[in-house]
């Protein structure tokens, strides 16, 4: 089979093609997630897709009916979104950077989250959050963070971090035709990294954990960008003979918590890395569930390689001193080796 | 409303109907929550029943509305069924939300109840997110959000007013003016010198009338209605009315001075409604057998609801999605 080889970007905005081409009720709202509008007729149609480009092209190809422009409102169009879910459509709406949550906060919390168990299972909110996360673009304290945790937190909610292209494009396809609201990460380092990806839409479901590099060593989990450097971290330390297994959740609700628990009690060892901020984290919850389910299996104490907790800094030495990158994981790794 | 149209006899008795059962239950509530007899808050209606039912008389069945945790008044309106109601007050399993939401959530999708939102104008947004998707489905229904003047500072209400004129929503924005948000008076808090003058920040139409009056109620929302189903969009309807019930039950309401009370009193809508019959032709012992219907029938539901089964433990799992691999316990 030939390799296709697309960035997570485009294969982000394949699959809402083809979704959009399979369903009428998919439909996409956003800031910009077309851009240009009031300019449609000096060309200014499909002017952006998005701070990133990722919905580039669905206005021209789908019309502006779904691909709604919205204003600056993001409580109120997350709660259009809800209304219109719960009525029969599949909204996709784009939170531009998970920073801006804290606007729309309420409605993915109190109202998408509960309409579900608060009105008895008698209805339900297909809908889909696709939101910019991470650190590394020198954007400061309110446009680099990866809030994973405090959606991770609320139940009723199921939440995507892919790292692949492949990822990108199967769990966006699950994400859409799933029943409940799903909030998908998408990281802003990693929207132009190639890899193959299958051209017809392959749903890929959720609550299944991805081995991206077996080892016998440690078990390193890495939470989306750092499954990265998880993987470079390993590569550097197979030169040192330390061999390290690395996972991707890929989803965090639902978590497949066999494949990590497999991992451990085969390496004994475990250590999680996540850019987000280390206290109430996803990295404190996973090294919390290994410790309560798989501590017989621990040779030693369970290493969280995380961002300090601060905000996320401005200063290129500041926040390259901030961010887990492979580097600290090596010596990490081998500290807690004894190595 | 000069052209708006007359409410039949049928229409005017279906209306004095629908109050008169809000009254009743909600004062079945009050006692209940008095007694200690169901668990959790519970917000009533008192006075303004004049305002889900001319609302409501207003609508379709297929229509939607979504309402706050003051919502028992614009859930009998729209048609959820008594027994359900007081079942989920009660907690049971045979509830409108099977025990799950209480009086602050009650819901019906059968009915076009979209369901009750317990944050302040949250449903505003989602009301017209069901406008949206009836329009972009080719429907003609319309949807409806309930607020009280206290959400008018919420940011929702004028993102959803913001996003209903940019969409041209065939939504109504529907604020139930009842002089007090929370504990703080109206006149402490609005800037405006009314609600519907806010819509003109929007350039959509805002219209106030008597929410003591049922007709008043609807025939300005029969002409807003009208319009969003003819593709002229949303509308900001304000109904002056008084909230006689407390903030929750329980609430000794000692903000509210006696005399400005007393003085709303003697216009509350069924007293109003009862005076002004006959000048309507309405027939004096029709509306007394209506009375001692309505009362039987909330009555017999919440007497039925309370002997009906709690939900089981483990059904606290049931119902948080709608699928979840490898389940959540």
């Amino acid at each position: 089979m030939s390799e296709r080889l697309l960035t997570i970007r485009d294969a982000i905005n394949e699959a809402l093609v083809q979704a959009m081409e399979a369903d009428p009720t998919v439909f996409l709202m956003g800031e910009d997630v077309a851009g240009g509008a009031g300019r449609d007729d000096r060309g200014g149609l499909d002017a952006w897709g998005g701070p990133f480009g990722v919905t580039r092209g669905l206005a021209t190809r789908f019309g502006r009916e779904r691909v709604l422009d919205t204003t600056i409102a993001e409580a109120g169009f997350f709660g259009a979104a809800v209304g219109a879910a719960m009525t029969g459509m599949r909204p996709v709406v784009e939170l531009m950077y998970v920073d801006f949550a804290g606007v729309a906060y309420d409605q993915m919390l109190n109202q998408a989250a509960k309409v579900r168990y608060m009105f008895g299972g008698t209805q339900k909110v297909p809908m889909v959050m696709r939101t910019v996360v991470g650190g590394g673009f020198r954007a400061a304290a309110e446009h680099s963070q990866t809030l994973y945790s405090i959606f991770a937190h609320i139940p009723g909610l199921k939440t995507v971090a892919p790292t692949t292209a492949a990822d990108a494009k199967g769990l966006l396809l699950t994400a859409i035709a799933d029943d409940d609201p799903v909030v998908f990460f998408e990281h802003k380092r990693m929207y132009m990294q190639k890899s193959h990806v299958p051209e017809a839409p392959e749903p890929i479901p959720f609550g299944v954990a991805a081995v991206r590099r077996e080892g016998t060593d440690l078990t390193i989990v890495g939470v989306q960008r750092g499954v990265q450097f998880a993987l470079e971290a390993a590569e550097a330390l197979a030169g040192e003979d330390i061999s390290v297994e690395v996972i991707d959740p890929r989803t965090y609700t639902p978590l497949d918590k066999g494949t990590i628990l497999a991992s451990v009690a085969k390496t004994g060892r475990l250590m999680i890395v996540d850019e987000s901020y280390p206290r109430a984290s996803l990295a404190t919850d996973l090294a919390a569930i290994v410790a309560d389910e798989g501590f017989e299996s621990l040779k030693g104490p369970i290493r969280r390689v995380t961002a300090p907790h601060t905000p996320v800094p401005f200063s290129p030495p500041l926040e390259d001193a901030y961010l887990p990158l492979p580097g600290r994981i090596v010596a990490e790794v081998k500290r807690l080796l004894g190595a | 409303m000069p052209d708006a149209p007359t409410p039949t006899h049928d229409q005017l008795y279906a209306m004095y109907r629908s109050m008169v059962t809000m009254r009743r239950f909600d004062a079945v509530v009050t006692e209940l929550a008095e007694a200690d007899r169901i668990p959790g808050y519970a917000h009533t209606y008192t006075g303004s029943e004049a305002i889900a039912a001319g609302v409501c008389a207003a609508l379709r069945p297929s229509d939607w509305i979504a309402s706050t945790y003051r919502n028992h008044g614009h859930a009998i309106g729209k048609g959820v069924a008594l027994r359900a109601m007081a079942a989920e007050l009660h907690g049971r399993r045979t509830g409108t939300a099977k025990g799950k939401g209480g009086s602050m959530h009650i819901s019906d999708f059968g009915v076009g109840m979209l369901g009750a939102f317990g944050i302040v104008a949250a449903g505003m947004p989602i009301a017209l997110g069901a406008a949206l998707s009836m329009k972009m489905q080719g429907r003609d229904e319309v949807a409806v959000a309930f607020f009280g003047d206290g959400a008018v500072h919420q940011g929702v209400f004028h993102e959803a007013m913001g996003l209903a004129k940019l969409w041209n929503a065939p939504v109504l924005f529907v604020c139930e003016n009842n002089q007090y948000a929370e504990a703080t008076a109206l006149d402490y808090h609005l800037h405006t010198e009314t609600v519907a003058n806010m819509a003109a920040g929007y350039a959509l139409p805002g219209v106030r009338a008597d929410g003591m009056d049922v007709v008043a109620v609807y025939q300005a929302t029969l002409e807003a209605v009208a319009r969003a189903r003819a593709g002229g969009g949303a509308t900001l309807l304000e109904f002056v009315s008084y909230r006689f019930s407390g903030q929750y039950e329980g609430d000794k309401q000692t903000y509210q001075p006696a005399d400005e009370r007393a003085a709303w009193w003697a216009r509350e809508p069924l007293t109003a409604f009862e005076q002004a019959a006959a000048e309507r032709g309405l027939d004096a012992a029709r509306l007394e057998r209506i009375r001692a219907d309505a009362d039987a029938e909330v009555a017999a539901a919440f007497a039925a609801a309370e002997q009906d089964p709690w939900p089981e433990p483990d059904e606290l799992y049931d119902d948080v999605y709608v699928s979840y691999e490898g389940g959540l316990r």
